[in-house]
């Protein structure tokens, strides 16, 4: 269970980032967050497992208080909270099961880190992931020959292998096509509630939030305008969250499906594709 | 729109620079003229030694034809450590320089004093040429192969660890984040998250550097500090010109190849 209150970031420049942010995030529960560009969403992300330094506030990770740990205890704490990213953010040159391996760093000592010697469930754990995110056989694939959903694949599979307590998504498909965007939002949220982990998702493309989360949260200039369920956001909400426009191509994409992630996958990819692009 | 409002607008005569701007694009490129004039009138160059360099270099072109060939068998054991030198300089090179280049690099080092030691220690090497360099442990070693190797160790740490430091510093940071974010100490990052995306420029720039010590190793003998450039000084002094054509063939040849395996690794680089 995630706490946040009260969180706010003033970058050095002056620019306040959050403001007075609060939400908790809490069983298997995907969150996505959206906003216009500029609105924090990164930096909201970011500063629960303190890769950017929050200025105020108090981030809870069950018992722990993120803000308040020193440099060893905040790895430990990171241990719990996967990270998933724009960008994979994979080392390109280094093979798949390496990349997957990585997320298993916080628990391994350097020697076994140099020499690559990871415990045997760690590799047993890898190998069932790749089989779960349909990349079976691509363990010996150097990262850099991967597509882009190959790689946002890892990237997931990455974080899972910390066998996290929370899932940190930072724009997972803003890189991505359409079709391969579904795809991705779909496995990520299949695999959340099956760990049964929490996923905050940062979402830039309203109907893919509309169609995969259980909850939504609209930020706007670092504050939260919109908190609730994704059938309530309509067209005044989205206005509140991004500003005047016309929202009705927006809002009849999203109504056109019936929008929860855990339905039977029936519809072959195309059939989806077009009516999300209809 | 009118057409004269259209021609106000957007007039037909484009110009890349304002004549502001062109004026003084001509004064440096006039400036420049100026100062390669002032050094040729500076440096007491004399011009009558100019007048006869062709026949000079004519007389120096047959002293030195035919090479001796037979000499070539003895230049072996001189030209094999030659090659050693710059070897096993470059080996030592990659010990020391890396540590220097984490340090030297804004983004892994401790902080502004190991930061600047690591500088210090790059600049130190760089302004210091090799043949100087040998000079120095010649004095320390006495002369052989062991102050050439010095000697090409210490010019190539500034050389190799500046290159290293700025590849370190434009790294891609996302992995970095990456790899923090899973709890990974200092150690562990620098080793999964940085080490592999710079290991092209170490693999490149490492071969590189040898192929320039092979060269910088074969005049390192002139101030006794070992390989061919020994024998190529004695040559030179005893005006034996048909050996020093055989040397410097030999130097030639040696320096080809090393181009070609410098070449043939760095394009397998990937």
């Amino acid at each position: 269970m995630l706490k946040i209150s009260g969180l706010s970031k003033v970058y050095p420049t002056g620019a306040a980032a959050l403001k007075n942010v609060s939400f908790s995030v809490g069983e298997p529960k995907v969150v996505t967050i959206i906003g216009p560009s500029g609105a924090g969403k990164s930096t909201l992300i970011r500063c629960i497992n303190r890769l950017v330094e929050p200025t105020t506030g108090k981030i809870m990770l069950d018992d722990v208080d993120i803000l308040a740990l020193n440099r060893h205890d905040l790895r430990e704490a990171r241990r719990r909270m996967g990270m998933i990213f724009q960008e994979y953010n994979l080392v390109e040159r280094l093979t798949v099961m390496e990349n997957l391996l990585s997320g298993r760093l916080g628990y391994v000592g350097f020697w076994r880190t140099y020499g690559r010697k990871f415990p045997a469930e760690d590799v047993a754990a890898a190998f069932a992931l790749l089989e779960r995110v349909g990349l079976s056989g691509y363990q010996n694939t150097r990262a850099d020959a991967l597509s882009g959903g190959e790689r946002q694949r890892v990237g997931i599979s990455r974080a899972l292998m910390q066998k996290p307590d929370l899932l940190l998504v930072d724009e997972p498909t803003a890189s991505l096509d359409p079709k391969t965007s579904r795809q991705i939002m779909r496995i990520l949220v299949e695999l959340a509630h099956e760990r049964g982990t929490p996923a905050l998702v940062n979402l830039h493309d309203v109907g893919l939030a509309q169609s995969f989360s259980d909850r939504i949260i609209g930020l706007r200039s670092g504050e939260v305008v919109f908190d609730g369920p994704p059938e309530q956001v309509t067209a005044q909400v989205l206005t509140k969250i991004y500003g005047e426009e016309d929202w009705s191509t927006t809002i009849r994409k999203v109504e056109g499906e019936s929008g929860k992630p855990d339905k039977p996958h029936s519809e072959s990819e195309e059939s989806m594709l077009r009516e999300s692009l209809a | 729109m009118t057409p004269l409002k259209h021609a106000a607008k957007h007039p037909e005569i484009w110009r890349r620079f304002s004549p502001r701007q062109a004026l003084l694009r001509y004064a440096c490129y006039l400036g420049i003229v100026a100062v390669a004039v002032w050094s040729v009138s500076a440096m007491d160059i004399t011009w009558f030694f100019l007048l006869d360099a062709h026949v000079q270099a004519l007389d120096m072109a047959t002293r030195m034809w035919p090479p001796e060939a037979g000499y070539s068998r003895k230049l072996l054991t001189p030209l094999i450590e030659t090659i050693h030198i710059a070897t096993l300089g470059t080996v030592v090179t990659v010990l020391v320089a890396f540590p220097v280049a984490f340090l030297a690099a804004r983004n892994t080092t401790f902080n502004a004093l190991t930061w600047f030691i690591g500088r210090f220690i790059l600049v130190a090497s760089r302004s210091v040429n090799t043949v100087v360099w040998g000079l120095l442990f010649v004095a320390i070693f006495g002369p052989g192969p062991m102050a050439g190797i010095w000697a090409i160790t210490f010019r190539s740490i500034g050389f190799l660890g500046k290159l290293v430091a700025e590849a370190i510093e434009e790294i891609d940071t996302g992995v970095v984040e990456a790899i923090e974010s899973t709890g990974a100490s200092r150690l562990q990052v620098l080793w999964i998250g940085i080490l592999p995306q710079v290991l092209p420029v170490i693999y490149g720039t490492t071969v590189y550097r040898w192929d320039i010590n092979i060269r910088e190793s074969s005049v390192l003998g002139f101030v006794g500090a070992g390989g061919i450039g020994i024998v190529l000084y004695a040559a030179i002094n005893q005006f034996r010109w048909q050996e020093v054509s055989v040397i410097l063939l030999a130097v030639f040849a040696v320096v080809i190849l090393s181009e070609f395996v410098s070449a043939a690794v760095r394009r397998r680089i990937t």
